[in-house]
């Protein structure tokens, strides 16, 4: 099980990571961030296998950290 | 226990401004160039040199040393910074325009002396941060601001191909051409970013990767249809590969 830490004011919503997320545990926020984007929102599911593809294909370093 | 398996690289700045486009492969770049001097540990002795483009503002995310070269100048002014203190590592992060179009003098020259520096070129087809004009590395048919029937190799030439010019330079010892259109392709553009700079750091001459990556803006593309073009037209034009590898044969 895995566990990341998302930044959502950092995110540009490029949806780059919830389009190459294995898992499928990244969907698209339904509020605004800082930024004015509907930014990227890990759901917390179990799922998550703390692969850190999602940080490595996010071009804004939005995805702070990644555990495993 | 759960386990820390990725974090922000020392070597980007905490207080990191990421000043591009939504989905620009420029990003990712620039974090993997911070994450192989963090694995290399030459933070602390690495100076980088930012050219003019989209990239301009590498301090404003590089936790280095950083000096602004003019448009084009970046391998002069490496030149200098690696000549004037050779126990530092020296890098460049260029676009293609700066690269391979007004900075094709300076690029040959310093790789021809085997300047011990580390050049990235990211090559996106265009001038991007000037509003999309053709470069040297537009294609064929590409629509650009200044090819808006298309790039014709009877008006406007042919696209440089960067990679295969520079891997014949006699002072170059690692040449590669990387794309950032994958997890997988991240990991290995990775890869090729560290060896340049072990081409540095073991004396061998001049280290090189050219990053094939996406201008969603200009392209006017998502940054999905961005990848797959880079997939498709580019790779077929610009051919990904290590060109040459003088790291590995000396071990
Ligand atoms: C001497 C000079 N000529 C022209 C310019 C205008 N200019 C700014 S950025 C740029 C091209 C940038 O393209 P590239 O190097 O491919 O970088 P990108 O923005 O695509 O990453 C140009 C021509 C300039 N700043 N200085
Ligand atoms: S890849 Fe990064 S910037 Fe893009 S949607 Fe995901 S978190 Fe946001
Ligand atoms: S660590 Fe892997 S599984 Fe977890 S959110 Fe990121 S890409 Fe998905
Ligand atoms: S103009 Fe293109 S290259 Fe420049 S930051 Fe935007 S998407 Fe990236
Ligand atoms: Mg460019």
């Amino acid at each position: 099980m895995g566990r990341i830490v998302l930044n959502r004011d950092r995110c540009k919503a490029c949806y780059i990571c919830v389009d190459s997320c294995p898992k499928k545990v990244l969907e698209v926020d339904e509020e605004v961030n800082i930024l004015g984007y509907y930014p990227a929102k890990f759901n917390g599911n179990e799922n998550c296998s703390g692969c850190a593809v999602c940080a490595r294909v996010c071009p804004d370093m939005a995805i702070e950290k990644v555990f495993r | 226990m759960e386990q820390l398996v990725y974090k922000k690289p020392d070597s980007i700045r905490d207080d990191f401004k990421i000043t591009f486009c939504s989905g620009c492969d420029h990003g990712v770049a620039v974090r993997l160039v911070a994450e192989v001097l963090d694995e290399l540990g030459v933070r602390e002795k690495t100076i980088g040199i930012a050219s003019v483009g989209c990239s301009v503002f590498s301090y404003d995310f590089f936790n280095v040393d950083i000096v602004e070269a003019q448009h084009g100048r970046s391998m002069a002014v490496a030149t200098g910074v690696k000549r004037s203190k050779p126990d530092k590592i020296v890098f460049t992060y260029q676009g293609d325009g700066d690269l391979a179009s007004i900075g094709i003098a300076e690029t040959i020259h310093a790789m021809t002396r085997g300047e011990k520096v580390t050049a990235i070129c990211i090559n996106n087809t265009t001038y991007g941060m000037t509003g999309g004009q053709a470069g040297p590395t537009t294609l064929l048919g590409q629509v650009t601001t200044t090819t808006t029937q298309g790039r014709r190799a009877d008006i406007n030439g042919y696209p440089i191909k960067i990679s295969e010019l520079l891997k014949e330079i006699e002072g170059t010892a690692f040449v590669a051409r990387v794309t950032l259109d994958s997890p997988q392709a991240v990991m290995n553009a990775k890869k090729c970013i560290k060896k340049a700079f072990e081409a540095q750091i073991k004396g061998l001459g001049t280290g090189f990767v050219e990053i094939l990556a996406t201008c969603p803006t200009n392209w006017k593309m998502t940054p999905k249809q961005a990848h797959e073009r880079v997939r498709g037209e580019m790779s077929e034009v610009f051919k990904p590969g290590i060109y040459k590898d003088k790291v590995s044969e000396g071990k």
